[in-house]
């Protein structure tokens, strides 16, 4: 480690004004906060100060998401052989899930990076933490067949138009993540939705419909289980599949205090009860499913604890993150039950409810100054 | 008498030519003064409807800011939104028949574009803020100018939401089937119009970063 240090500070100079590599001053930057808390300190005004800074917090989310890449690695081989009727041990199954995804991390962090620290070095910033959680989500939603070239445009597409043109990261409107993925979705349907994708290479006779497709159609016959569907044993993106490795990452999460548990508690209730609605109403199959069902198909779990409490993309106020989590479970469902064009509605309800979460913390707070006011007047008159 | 006449500008003198080549670039209706944004969203998808309608939109702009010029002394003020409105809407019904009559096809996937181009911010904008106080042949020059800025991005728009969204250009193919054989798919999402949006956004960044000045502070 102090070899490591050493080494740095003797590069140090050549990267900085007058060295003869300072035009790479950014990335140098870059990759020295990235090994070493940065040893500059405040010096004006009383800021409250935690040892804990961007890039510690961003590699705790990545580390939340590893036991669900991990579980993903595994189910990519183990459906891929399952649908070829071959039976293999577990470091066969791991084998070729890696042999899947860890392409679609490289492209997805070299992609993302790249653009990242160029944006960075011509604005002569320092460069944006953000993208270390992104590029480890996005393999995580992606179909494990997607061509990597389609990757790398939705990647480039989601980092310069949904981060880097609200300026970079803390600044976007909408979880870029996201956007890759709605991206993909809306640009090359054929490898991102139906019942072929969501098995890498799978035999042509083996019904490769997730949950979701299932529901959709209203082929409950053949339903996947609800302990299949918890535990993940089920076709799918990469990292959605297994609700148990979610749960895990989520209290990570909440452990260390970086996730709202305001945000994931309401996301869950809002998908059940309006799963619960449905059930009342009964109209078809579909409403008909248990509530409980909706919360472990398709990427409702992975939204809820993953996408919808980003910190920069949900609301900020407390009253405003139940209501913001709130409306993007109820939304998902709805979506899912009543769009038969889009089976998947949780990214689109997470979109949605990005763009309204600033208004949502708008109206939180104009209430409560309106509160506060009336408890002022009372003081005043008596 | 020749005082006047030394007066009078030649036609096609540098002030009269800067009219046209101005909404070109530095006053482009769609990426400066930000008007006609709905109808570069709507016929974008691909080039040929584009082109049409950029035509119609000369047309029908020219002909209405020399109509406005000409009765620009006997308009009264209170009522000039409303004659400007007629003189659109009888252009606009004229080349609608025009179209009809000549381009059938093209005419019915621009559908109700060509009739809500009489609602196209840059037509009542270019009225108000020139026809009403030029001399006929300058008001011509400016809806020339400002249909051919509209008309430019409109192509630019319409050339790369037809070369990536359907690989082909004036419905040639132009992607060779080797590509496809490699694994190129076309992007659906530039079939949609919220695609449009962001091209016009990446023309606009574009244009503001070598025109600086256009920047707002």
């Amino acid at each position: 480690m102090k070899a490591l240090r050493k080494f740095i500070d003797k590069q140090k100079p050549h990267f900085q004004k007058g060295g003869k590599f300072h035009w790479l001053e950014s990335t140098f930057d870059g990759f020295e906060t990235f090994l070493f808390v940065p040893n500059t300190v405040t010096t004006k005004g009383a800021h409250i100060r935690d040892s804990i800074d961007m890039k510690r917090t961003m590699i705790v989310v990545v580390l939340a998401t590893l036991p669900a890449l991990l579980f993903g690695m595994w189910n990519v081989g183990y459906q891929h052989f399952l649908s070829l009727g071959e039976t293999t041990d577990f470091w066969q199954n791991i084998g070729y899930g890696a042999l899947k995804i860890v392409p679609i991390i490289i492209v997805s962090y070299a992609v993302g990076l790249g653009i990242e620290f160029y944006f960075a070095q011509i604005k002569g910033h320092e460069i944006n933490e953000g993208y270390l959680v992104t590029g480890m989500l996005i393999p995580l939603i992606v179909p494990p067949d997607i061509p990597l070239w389609i990757l790398a445009v939705a990647v480039a597409f989601a980092v310069i138009f949904g981060k880097e043109v609200f300026g970079g990261t803390g600044m976007n409107v909408v979880n870029p993540a996201l956007v890759a993925r709605a991206f993909l979705f809306f640009a090359y349907p054929g490898d991102m939705s139906g019942d072929k994708v969501w098995i890498a290479d799978k035999a042509d006779t083996f019904s490769g419909a997730t949950p979701l497709g299932n529901a959709l159609v209203g082929n409950f016959n053949h339903f996947h289980s609800f302990s299949d569907m918890f535990m993940g044993y089920i076709p799918g993106s990469v990292g959605e599949t297994s609700t148990l490795m979610i749960l895990i990452g989520a209290a990570i999460l909440l452990f260390t205090g970086i996730a709202s548990w305001r945000v994931m508690v309401s996301v869950f209730a809002g998908g059940l009860i309006m799963g619960l609605l449905f059930n009342w109403w009964g109209a078809n199959e579909y409403m008909n499913l248990p509530a409980y069902y909706h919360l472990v198909m398709g990427g409702f779990a992975f939204g809820a604890v993953f996408m919808a409490t980003d910190p920069v993309t949900s609301a900020q106020t407390s009253r405003g993150k139940y209501i913001y989590g709130f409306l993007v479970g109820m939304i998902a469902i709805l979506i899912r039950v009543f769009n038969p064009a889009y089976p998947e509605g949780m990214m689109l309800a997470i979109l949605l409810m990005n763009v309204f979460a600033p208004l949502i913390d708008h109206y939180v707070v104009e209430s409560n100054i309106k509160k506060r006011l009336k408890r002022l007047k009372v003081v005043v008159n008596s | 008498m020749s005082a006047e006449t030394k007066e009078r500008e030649p036609l096609f003198s540098a002030k009269n030519m800067k009219l046209v080549t101005k909404p070109l670039n530095m006053d482009n209706p769609i990426t400066v003064q930000v008007l006609g944004i709905c109808s570069a969203l709507a016929v974008t998808a691909k080039l040929k409807p584009a082109i049409v309608m950029s035509i119609s939109v000369m047309v029908v702009l020219a002909a209405s800011n020399v109509v406005v010029s000409l009765l620009r002394n006997g308009i009264p003020q209170r009522i000039r939104i409303i004659v400007q409105l007629v003189v659109i809407a009888t252009m606009v019904i004229l080349v609608d028949q025009v179209l009809k009559a000549f381009v059938y096809d093209i005419s019915k996937q621009l559908s109700v574009f060509v009739g809500l181009i009489i609602t196209n911010c840059i037509l009542m904008g270019r009225l108000e803020a020139f026809a009403m106080g030029n001399k006929p042949w300058p008001a011509f020059l400016d809806g020339i100018g400002n249909a051919l800025g509209y008309g430019l991005i409109l192509i630019i728009i319409a050339f790369f939401r037809e070369l990536l969204g359907s690989g082909t250009i004036f419905d040639i193919h132009v992607i060779p089937q080797a590509f496809y054989d490699l694994g190129y798919k076309n992007n659906g999402l530039m079939i949609l119009p919220p695609m449009a949006l962001i091209t016009v956004g990446v023309i606009i960044w574009i244009q503001r970063n070598r025109n600086r000045d256009l920047i707002e502070k």
